[in-house]
């Protein structure tokens, strides 16, 4: 039954130090695989530092940094089938990036540019979730409908440490334990919310531990090694295709960026922590920990890291050439069949606008 | 007197209650520590501590919850719900107990508390940072709602609602949060609920409005070849009738302006009123002009959404020339 891992010193960690002291090799991923997780952090890593230059910029509005997050998301999704579902957050808003979609359409969506909603279908990436923890009851249906349907497909939520606190993440955690749906609650435990610390969010030694009220098995991972992340995601996928329900994990990382780019941190946060954090961050370290497995070298990290710059560089061009937005899109898309008095206040709206 | 913004006036309302009432406790997401992510509660952990200026976990239905219970024990909760559109989690509460509660106790307890938070669009935000939810609160029975349009009035109407014995929602204007300055009397100062302001006088024509929608009237009312009015509700429950009936009988004509989606909107109340009322008195039907039926839009078609100057002008026009 439960398997609760509460002590931090349990933290389950594939990446060893600097030195390589405590490295252990995966099970399972070639080398292959190890690389293109690794480019898929360098993109996500790309994304977000490109994404804060150009909200300086102005070329994309208020933008949810995920700095140092990268090897949750990257972690999780490389544990997953294409057909499984991804629940995200405004935290993980690029995540469908590592399921092929175009860099332009995330950075739309920050540019508030209707091009930027995709279709979820087209992915299994549901939309980004705005009201903290409301997606984790759809993230719990789906996995639990789809199992009804006899197919295989597994779904994950990603939410916060603060998300533990809401209404939502209890129901949809609930839900999904009494269902034994094939879903994995993705806890990205950066210990803040906004300015909130998580000492103030909860009593809970560690967020893992709520995993035992729902009868389900919590294990603790750190967030910022990939190789970690992505085995405890693997076991999770696994009891999850198994019949076995969800699983609660909570991914411990130390949030070292703003909260988003309207956010000043300097008032609240812990500045010497976060220096520490930057220190191992996670995309540096998994680089670290391929260089001593003599799986990258030089060469193929510049090349890599070339493919994301121009990646998003193209990104931004598409997306700044997105012609702009026909306001008409205003009345779309609510309904199948829509009132009457939508289109007649479309009409008068374009009369006004002449 | 000072001149400060909107949310600098939030701010010193707070200040002058809390040192007035050692009853009066903030509590919200963020309203401690960083001082709210607009900085209306900045200074009050330091002045007051952090039992006066609670930074609650992340859980809207857990803050006006216990908030409830605080009132019980002695408390006047002013909860901050940091966005609009964040705040529907504190629904169930509201409906279910805020506006009940003192009903369900023959009237013997008293539930003085406050639900204060940022409103409205036309801020460049990602999804839901830009609803106008007033209709879901007015419409709750037992709860009073309140949404001003200056800083004196951010100030007062907050004060009043801290003081009123009965539940208030003070929606604040997010647009002109910082942009909006204006004279706010220093120390004490109270507005009382149930009172409009004449934000212009004028003979033909009264557009009627509150919050952020009252700048867009008064500019409307500028370029209007016509001798407008503009009446800024400010308290919709309780609300100012004599001074809606007041406006409609000197002009006849009137435009209802809000930013929110029309259907049940605060509008299509005002509107019912004025033809209970004042049928005899109107020269022209009331005419609404609203946010549409929709979801707010993405930030690079919000204008088309947000009731502008020119629809306004365009409604004014509708009625003078009726
Ligand atoms: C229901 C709701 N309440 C409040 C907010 C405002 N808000 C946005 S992010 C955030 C903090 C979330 O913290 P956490 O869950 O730890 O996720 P993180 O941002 O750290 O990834 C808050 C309070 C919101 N988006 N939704
Ligand atoms: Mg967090």
């Amino acid at each position: 039954m439960a398997q609760v891992v509460p002590a931090e010193r349990d933290l389950r960690r594939v990446i060893g130090d600097a030195d390589g002291s405590g490295d252990r090799a995966l099970d399972g991923p070639g080398e292959q695989e190890l690389l293109d997780l690794y480019r898929s952090l360098v993109l996500l890593r790309t994304y977000d530092e490109r994404s804060v230059v150009y909200h300086r910029q102005g070329r994309i509005g208020t933008y949810a940094i995920f700095w140092n997050h990268e090897a949750m998301q990257a972690g999780a999704v490389h544990a997953l089938e294409d057909d499984d579902w991804i629940f995200p957050s405004y935290r993980e808003s690029a995540i469908g990036l590592l399921r092929g979609m175009p860099p332009a359409t995330v950075l739309s969506w920050w540019r508030g540019h209707p091009v930027g909603w995709w279709n979820p279908a087209d992915y299994n990436v549901a939309s980004i979730c705005v009201p903290i923890a409301t997606h984790v009851p759809h993230a719990a249906g789906l996995a639990w409908g789809k199992k009804l349907r006899g197919e295989r497909t597994v779904a994950i939520a990603f939410f916060g440490d603060g998300a533990t606190s809401e209404g939502s993440f209890h129901e949809g955690a609930n839900f999904a334990a009494v269902t034994d749906a094939p879903l994995i609650l993705f806890c990205n435990n950066n210990q803040w919310a906004i300015s909130t610390p998580l000492s103030a969010q909860t009593r809970a030694a560690a967020l893992a531990d709520k995993a035992a009220g729902y009868g389900i098995p919590g294990v603790r991972v750190d967030g910022t090694d990939v190789l970690a992340v992505y085995e405890a995601t693997c076991e999770a996928v696994e009891r999850a295709r198994a019949g076995e329900g969800p699983t609660f994990i909570e991914a411990l990382s130390y949030r070292a960026a703003p909260h988003a780019t309207a956010d000043d941190p300097r008032a609240y946060i812990d500045l010497e922590r976060v220096e520490e954090e930057r220190a191992r961050e996670c995309v540096g370290r998994y680089e670290g920990y391929l260089r001593r497995a003599g799986i990258l070298h030089d060469e193929l990290a510049e090349s890599i890291r070339r493919d994301a710059t121009d990646a998003m560089r193209a990104g931004i061009a598409a997306a700044e050439a997105e012609p702009s937005a026909d306001p008409s899109l205003v009345f779309e898309h609510a309904y199948v069949d829509p009132p009457t008095t939508l289109r007649s206040d479309w009409e008068e709206l374009k009369r006004i606008l002449g | 007197m000072a001149e400060l913004s909107i949310v600098e006036a939030v701010n010193d309302a707070l200040h002058v209650e809390l040192a007035r009432d050692d009853s009066v406790m903030v509590m919200g997401e963020d309203v401690g520590r960083a001082g709210g992510v607009f900085r209306a509660t900045a200074g009050l952990r330091d002045r007051f501590g952090p039992n006066r200026c609670f930074d609650t976990p992340l859980a809207e239905a857990g803050i006006l919850g216990s908030a409830v219970g605080l009132c019980m024990a002695g408390w006047r909760p002013v909860c901050e719900m940091q966005y609009d559109a964040f705040s529907y989690p504190c629904l169930d509460q509201l409906i279910t107990h805020v506006g009940r509660y003192r009903w369900r106790t023959g009237g013997n307890m008293e539930f003085p508390l406050v639900v204060r938070m940022p409103y409205g669009g036309g801020v460049r935000a990602p999804e839901l940072h830009d609803d106008s939810p007033e209709t879901y609160y007015v419409h709750t029975p037992g709860v009073k709602v309140a949404i001003p349009s200056t800083p004196a009035d951010a100030k007062g109407i907050l004060a009043a609602a801290i003081r009123d014995p009965d539940p208030v929602v003070v929606l604040e204007p997010k647009l002109h949060y910082r942009t909006l300055k204006g004279e706010v009397p220093e120390g004490e100062h109270v507005v009382p609920l149930g009172r409009a302001r004449l934000a212009r006088e004028g003979e033909d024509l009264t557009l009627v409005a509150y919050g952020s929608m009252v700048p867009v009237c008064e500019a409307a009312a500028e370029e209007l070849d016509a001798s407008v009015e503009v009446l800024d509700i400010r308290s919709l429950k309780p609300l100012d009738e004599d001074a809606l009936l007041g406006s409609a009988a000197k002009t006849g004509r009137v435009a209802i302006v809000q930013e929110a989606p029309r259907v049940c909107g605060f509008a299509a109340e005002l509107a019912a009123i004025l033809a209970e009322k004042a049928i005899l008195d109107l020269q022209a039907p009331v005419l609404r002009v609203t946010g549409y039926d929709v979801p707010y839009p993405y930030w690079q078609i919000e204008d088309a959404y947000m009731p502008s100057v020119a629809r306004v002008v365009d409604a004014g026009r509708k009625l003078l020339d009726f």
